[in-house]
């Protein structure tokens, strides 16, 4: 198994050579629901762009061209996993190869909103299941039987009357690429079964790990090109500014630098300036960017504190109705009218990705060609922002995918393959660009922090009227650059079927903008959206003076939500609550994937709260594996408890200013509760997996505080050791 | 800059450094050892720890004058196969997720193994709270380090 990265024409010229004589493919004329298969051959005749493809050699080797970066939740294995099923050859045959960016080739890239498996699990079984069809045939018609009487298995193909039992007739997969190749795809054949799965939905190891224990996995910033610089950039800490003048005497005094150039860095629709050091190591750039004197130009836009910020956020929520993303009933109308009417404010901070991998990006610039190698999520994005920006033709771009050390929606963004890209056209070098950990800290884009208030009125026992209105940046007013438009984001997180039960409902975007670059971060905005919504339903629910998870109940006519309700209420002992334990729960909808958690609470001696378990029920649908499922929910809790209790980005004057994760507080291993994680069984359609855990956390964990406390936390993040 | 002698891995590697540049830059950039990360470069997170003459320690607080005439042990050199049983631990718990921080948490783990043959759960706690992983794999590392410790004593049984 090898993880490589070409061109797919330097591809199919190696095959070419090592004598690979079978290939089939796909690509999507129109939407994911209508790709087509199709042999490689036909695709170059017709100058058809293939999505992905497989490629058999004689040898037998199976070659598999993922279309995707990995970022840890296991696409890697996954593709892999779902093509070996059908195609019916052993995981450990299988080769990987990752396909260099280019959106007309490939169709987006990007690998966020857990996408990658929600959209195609059904093209690559289609894809895996037509070629062993034509392997079948292709047996079938060199033994002159019927195609009936053969079947596939393990990288053979097999046939079923002949000889005994132990030992049938059999050719394998190499042997029959040449016969294979001259078939057209079929069309009649049968998927198979759930329950027929030999791969899909078991717990297999992922392909990628060994290469994460010995040193070996090449990410980011563990690229090397001949002649490579190293440079450390000094950007403008109000994070849209621009450089005014600069003393780099003290910078020429460290041995190793080669260059100080003031460059520039896109941000969203602006730009921002800062001083790159370039040196023949990352430590000689690092040090001399400390040694840089710069004045900066900070007017044209606001320099804002943190309170600023959430005190407009809140004068916004009092005062203005906003636009209207969901109006059912007469909500407002029941509400002002009630005497008895909840009305409530939650606020959730701004968060910093915090990759383990500090941003970094290389960049080489030839007269004919620009090249780049990195940690990115986006790599057509890039190819097109950078091609428009720096006015070099898209074809011209290779971006080459890295292993990617974190990436929870930051390295979607194109700023930092831009800035290396103009740095390296400017020194006529390849250069790796470090970011440092502070630069990484402060820069941003970060996740907004959104104030919600959130007002309703509870009859006879039941929700009578619902108001929810957000405030805070949002994404989506950014990068549509439609900032009067209402969009999903407001309702992410919020499960759909209330929409049937609660009838006078009111949802609603307050447009709110500030200068500070903000992007998608894991979840996104049911990350916060979720803490909202699952806090105020508690308070609705003790309102009501009933049991939260009955109260959900009695709101949802689901037969999919009930089941896990039922789920979550069984495994945590929900009824069977002992003194001095707090439960609370909260059941949040994200990428298609609805996930409830349960979290029990107590108070310790020295008075800080503990969490003593939590539960996890996730309904995906059809999963591909289970153990990267748990891996994945263990990493949104602990990333949850990180953001619910620990850190947020605080701005004063314009400047994020916590640096280092000194001051940043990450969960350590100290830190981690008890998770105990179910997975629903079911063949609906494939959901999310790597980020859906994520949301619901918080508000489960603030509402088993308040089931012991009668405090209620309405403000993120808090501390445990102080509630 | 100055002419010096580092023992990496069992190898000698002859490089001319800045005695102050930390032993993590000289490992990455002068000797080309890419497998010990940087992550924080203030001795907040882990990611850059290398044995130096048996101790864990963070290479990014370490000036490389300091590692003369010592051995390091960076993650290539902890076991020649990939099967120390950290390593073999780690890959049979598919531990990492992104993986950026394993490296560290593997050398933190093995000297930790190396002192205790059978590590309790507040051994585990002081001896990996120096090590962050975003991904959020500690629950893992927890039940890793202690299959290490089962693997290892069976190999000592063995060997
Ligand atoms: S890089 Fe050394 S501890 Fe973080």
């Amino acid at each position: 198994m090898n993880n490589k990265q070409v061109s797919r024409r330097d591809f199919l010229k190696a095959s070419a050579v090592s004598g690979a004589v079978f290939s089939l493919g796909f690509y999507l004329p129109g939407s994911a629901n209508n790709a087509e298969i199709i042999s490689v051959a036909e695709a170059e005749n017709y100058g058809i762009e293939l999505n992905a493809w497989i490629h058999i050699e004689t040898s037998g080797k199976v070659t598999i061209f993922s279309h995707r970066s990995e970022m840890g939740q296991g696409v890697y294995q996954a593709i892999p996993q779902i093509i070996a099923e059908e195609l019916e050859v052993n995981l450990a045959d299988i080769h990987v190869v990752f396909a260099k960016g280019n959106l007309k080739r490939y169709g987006s890239q990007n690998t966020g909103g857990s996408s990658t498996i929600r959209e195609f699990y059904k093209i690559l079984l289609n894809l895996g299941a037509s070629a062993r069809e034509m392997l079948l045939q292709a047996a079938a018609g060199s033994w002159g039987v019927s195609k009936s009487e053969c079947y596939a298995q393990g990288g053979y193909v097999f046939h079923k009357p002949s000889g005994r039992i132990e030992s049938p007739k059999r050719l394998h997969y190499g042997q029959l690429v040449e016969a294979a190749s001259k078939l057209t795809p079929p069309k009649d054949y049968v998927l198979k079964k759930r329950s027929e799965y030999k791969l899909v939905g078991k717990p297999l190891l992922r392909l990628d790990t060994p290469f994460k224990t010995n040193g070996t996995a090449v990410f980011g910033m563990d690229k090397v090109l001949p002649g490579m610089l190293y440079a450390a950039v000094e950007r403008n800490p109000r994070l849209r500014g621009k450089v005014k003048s600069f003393d780099d005497s003290q910078t020429w005094k460290i041995p190793g630098i080669k260059h100080v150039i003031k460059v520039k860095m896109v941000v969203f629709d602006t730009y921002r300036e800062g001083i790159a050091v370039v040196a023949d190591s990352t430590w000689a750039a690092m040090q001399g960017k400390k040694a840089l004197k710069i004045e900066w130009d900070d007017s044209g836009f606001e320099h804002l504190n943190s309170e600023e910020i959430y005190k407009r956020q809140n004068l916004a929520l009092q005062t203005q109705e906003g636009l209207s993303f969901k109006s059912q009933g007469e909500a407002s109308e029941i509400i002002s009218a009630s005497a008895n009417k909840i009305d409530v404010v939650y606020e959730t901070p701004y968060q910093y990705h915090g990759c383990m991998e500090p941003m970094n990006c290389t960049a080489y610039y030839q007269e004919d060609k620009l090249e780049i190698w990195g940690p990115t999520q986006n790599p057509d994005m890039v190819q097109e922002y950078i091609s428009k920006d720096m006015n070099i033709a898209k074809e011209k771009i290779i971006v080459n995918l890295t292993f990617l050390g974190g990436g929870f929606g930051r390295k979607s963004f194109m700023d930092y393959p831009h800035e290396a890209a103009v740095i390296s056209r400017q020194i006529k070098a390849p250069v790796q660009v470090v970011w440092t950990r502070e630069d990484d800290a402060t820069q941003g884009p970060f996740r907004p922090g959104i104030s919600y208030r959130c007002e309703g009125v509870i009859k006879d026992g039941k929700i009578d009227a619902f108001k929810y209105r957000m405030a805070g940046q949002n994404n989506m007013h950014w990068l549509t650059g439609k900032k009067d438009a209402v969009n999903g984001s407001t309702s992410e997180g919020f499960l759909k079927p209330y929409y049937e039960t609660i009838k006078n409902l009111s949802i609603r975007d307050v447009p709110f903008a500030t200068p500070i670059p903000t992007m998608w971060w894991r979840s996104v905005y049911a990350s916060t959206n979720g803490f909202a919504f699952e806090s105020f339903m508690d308070e609705l629910a003790a309102d009501a003076g009933r049991d939260p998870l009955d109260f959900r109940r009695a709101h949802l006519n689901d037969e999919r939500l009930h089941l896990l309700i039922d789920k979550m209420e069984n495994v945590s002992g929900w009824k069977d609550k002992k003194k001095g334990e707090g439960y609370g729960t909260a059941i949040t909808e994200c990428f298609s994937t609805t996930v409830g958690e349960v979290v029990k609470v107590s108070r310790q001696a020295d008075g800080s709260i503990k969490i003593d378990q939590v539960w996890v029920v996730m309904d995906c649908g059809w999963y591909v594996n289970p153990d990267t499922i748990r891996a994945q929910i263990e990493g949104s809790i602990v990333m949850g408890l990180g953001a619910a209790t620990m850190h947020e980005v605080r701005f004063i004057d314009g400047k994020a200013v916590d640096t280092n994760f000194s001051t940043y507080q990450m969960p350590r291993i100290t830190d981690i509760p008890p998770i105990q994680i179910h997975i629903m069984e079911n063949d609906e359609v494939a959901g999310g997996v790597g980020e859906p855990a994520l949301p619901p956390f918080a508000p489960a964990l603030t509402n088993a505080i308040f089931d012991l406390t009668g405090k209620r936390i309405r403000k993120l993040p808090f501390s445990l050791a102080s509630v | 800059m100055t002419k010096m002698t580092l023992k990496i891995n069992g190898s000698d590697h002859t490089l001319e450094a800045d005695p102050n540049m930390p032993l993590l830059w000289a490992i990455r950039d002068l000797v080309g050892l890419k497998g010990t990360k940087y992550g924080c470069g203030v001795a907040q997170c882990g990611a850059c720890v290398v044995h130096l003459d048996g101790d864990a320690i963070r290479s990014c607080v370490t000036k490389v004058s300091r590692a003369e005439g010592k051995q390091v042990v960076t993650i290539e050199g902890l076991s020649k196969n990939n099967d120390h049983p950290a390593q073999l631990a780690w890959q049979q718990l598919d531990v990492p997720q992104y993986g950026y921080c394993h490296s560290g948490q593997i050398m933190s783990a093995a000297v930790l193994l190396r002192e205790k043959a059978d590590p309790t759960n507040q051994d585990i706690d002081d001896a990996m709270a120096g090590n962050i992983c975003r991904c959020g794999t500690y629950l893992r590392i927890r039940k890793a380090i202690v299959l290490a410790a089962e693997l290892q004593k069976k190999t000592v049984k063995q060997g």
